[in-house]
């Protein structure tokens, strides 16, 4: 700590130098962890489901439809508990610049698979009673303000025409992958009001034990590989994961900006901390002479370095955090529970402990290698 | 009783091929408690002395020993210690740190002990105090004059209480009024304090201030007056 003024003193020197090398360096890092928070988010999002829950779709293609009589078939199936289904409906609200999804879901199936999202039980049984009614994730009320009771009609694009439910009820997710901006209905209603005479979007099926998934799934789709709309069948997880791979290496590509990012901060910073150590030659001579050793001079230097981009990694980590813990950010639904991860925070120190490492390590060595004599010469 | 013992030493140069001799076998002993100034023209070697004696340069042979310390032969990291504690080293050009305060300055040596902040306190506001710039201690060296800098940095010099302060051309860049000044105040320390100062001058008035005058030329003692032989 008794150095502690004598560091300082040195980081003000060139007070926006410093200033501009931390604010690059903590962009780099805010950066950082933001693209970071996009691979820890969908990562979680494909590794939320339970190993309990199967999905059965059409082996042609999730938006392929499957005959509603389908789900006796499966309830049959040895060792599948409880089955429920849905159909993606795409619907606008307003402008529909907000996206948000919603489904037509069997209801009173679907909230007993999903312990995970809680509704008061009072909305619960308003909503499960009433065919128009709608459940909507927290957030919607934020976003556009509906209450329970609320008459809220949205445009079909998939399913033309204006649909209009009532809210009966609010749903938080208990767990952070689920998304809490989207608005389920009743798939009775939804059926009946397209006329289409039973079409399921997707299965989801509760089994008894996790080890017979892969019995149960290849049983099922052994089941329905003849019939006109043959099924494919997996796990929950997979089937969620099925969607971070939709975006192609999206981790190698994030990855790769962040790494060019971090890596042109390392030169910017190195050579921030090169210009300030040429320059300050002749007090490092100084210093040696007063009787500051090598070691400590190299240790001065490099913690110089060090205040920089630990500075710098504390408002870009710490601003993100921030930012995205109150700004309650979720990319419009797309990245449900977009919170920087701790151990995002461990490896952007880590990233800046090693940036300060590679940009201080060289003008600490040419302060601490420095021959007085020939310093002092060159300016005495 | 000789603080500073030089013993046949010999400093030489490499520049490109030519093989540049400053000293060949010099021997000299300065007192314990003397004032000495070492004179000389440009290139007669006083600065090289001056750093042979303080550790900051090796000589190519011989000995020095101050206040019975081999520094000619102690590692960088032995060296950079014993500065610590008993040198202190004024330059011509002052070399404050500009980012520091004259206080700060003035306890950039005492950083290196086990002082406590009250301690290190005490000294530097009495260091200060002896070079009459107690009222100056929040200053910037960019507000101060040439004169009060090199005071600063004699503060500097003296606040560890080396047991030997060390000047390379002191008056060098002061005017007439402010090297009277910092002269005077070096002969306080000599005199009232009992430190042994080493000086090296171009100025004979300066000189005249010491106790004992050395005169190099090329690397040889060509006349002396006073206590060092």
């Amino acid at each position: 700590m008794r150095f502690f003024g004598l560091l300082r003193a040195n980081l003000g020197r060139h007070k926006w130098r410093t200033a501009l090398t931390i604010a690059s360096v903590a962009l780099a890092l805010f950066l950082f962890a933001s693209l970071r928070t996009v691979l820890t988010t969908l990562d979680k999002t494909s590794q939320f489901g339970s190993a309990r829950r199967l999905i059965t779709t059409n082996s042609t293609g999730f938006t392929f439809p499957m005959p509603i009589a389908y789900a006796n078939r499966l309830t049959a199936v040895e060792g599948v508990k409880s089955v429920t289904w849905m159909n993606w409906f795409g619907g606008q609200y307003g402008d529909g610049k907000r996206f948000f999804a919603n489904f037509a879901v069997d209801a009173p199936t679907y909230l007993a698979m999903y312990p995970e999202m809680f509704v008061p039980p009072d909305q619960k049984a308003a909503f499960l009673a009433d065919k128009g009614g709608a459940l909507i994730g927290a957030r919607l009320v934020e976003l556009f303000g509906w209450q329970v009771g609320q008459n809220v009609t949205l445009r079909g694009t998939i399913f033309p025409g204006d649909w209009t439910f009532t809210v009966r009820g609010i749903y938080t997710p208990t767990n952070d992958a689920i998304s809490d901006d989207a608005m389920m209905f009743h798939w009775s209603y939804f059926d009946e009001q397209t006329g289409r005479s039973g079409q399921a979007g997707w299965y989801t099926i509760e089994i008894d034990r996790a080890e017979n998934a892969a019995d149960i799934a290849t049983a099922i789709d052994a089941m329905f590989k003849n019939s006109p709309a043959p099924t494919k069948t997996g796990t929950e997880q997979a089937f969620n994961a099925s969607f971070a791979t939709m975006f192609g290496n999206i981790s190698l590509l994030l990855n790769a900006i962040g790494t060019a990012v971090v890596f042109a901060i390392l030169l910017v910073t190195a050579n921030a901390m090169m210009m300030s150590t040429r320059e300050r030659g002749k007090e490092y001579a100084v210093l040696k002479t007063i009787g500051f050793t090598d070691r400590r001079l190299f240790a001065l230097v490099l913690a110089e370095a060090g205040g920089i981009t630990l500075l710098g990694a504390f408002v870009g980590l710490g601003g993100a955090t921030l930012l995205y813990k109150f700004s309650n950010f979720n990319a419009g639904g797309f990245l449900p529970g977009f919170r920087v991860a701790p151990e995002t925070i461990a490896l952007g120190t880590g990233i800046a402990l090693l940036l300060m490492l590679a940009s201080g390590i060289v003008p600490a060595l040419r302060a601490a290698r420095l021959s007085v004599v020939s310093a002092l010469r060159s300016v005495e | 009783m000789a603080l500073v013992e030089i013993r046949d030493v010999s400093k030489s140069f490499q520049r490109d091929a030519e093989r540049i001799d400053v000293f060949s076998g010099l021997t000299m002993d300065v007192e314990k408690g003397t004032f000495t100034a070492l004179m000389g023209p440009s290139g007669s070697g006083k600065s090289t002395l001056l750093n042979l004696v303080a550790g900051l340069d090796k000589p190519t042979s011989g000995r020095v020993k101050v206040n019975d310390a081999e520094v000619s032969s102690m590692s960088a990291g032995a060296l950079a210690n014993w500065r610590a504690e008993n040198v202190g080293f004024v330059f011509q050009s002052f070399n404050l740190l500009p980012v520091l305060t004259a206080y700060q300055n003035v306890e950039l040596p005492l950083l290196l002990t086990r002082l406590s902040k009250k301690e290190r306190d005490e000294r530097v506001k009495v260091a200060l105090g002896v070079v009459g710039l107690d009222d100056r201690m929040s200053h910037y060296p960019r507000q101060l004059s040439g004169g009060q800098e090199q005071r600063v940095a004699i503060a500097r010099a003296i606040v560890a209480d080396p047991t030997l302060v060390m000047l390379d051309e002191p008056t060098g860049q002061l005017d007439a009024k402010s090297s009277h000044e910092v002269l005077a105040l070096l002969g306080r320390l000599n005199k009232e304090f009992g430190k042994t100062i080493l000086m090296v001058t171009h100025d004979a008035q300066a000189a005249q201030r010491a106790t004992s005058v050395l005169h190099l030329d090329k690397g040889v003692f060509v006349e002396q007056v006073g206590a060092a032989r």
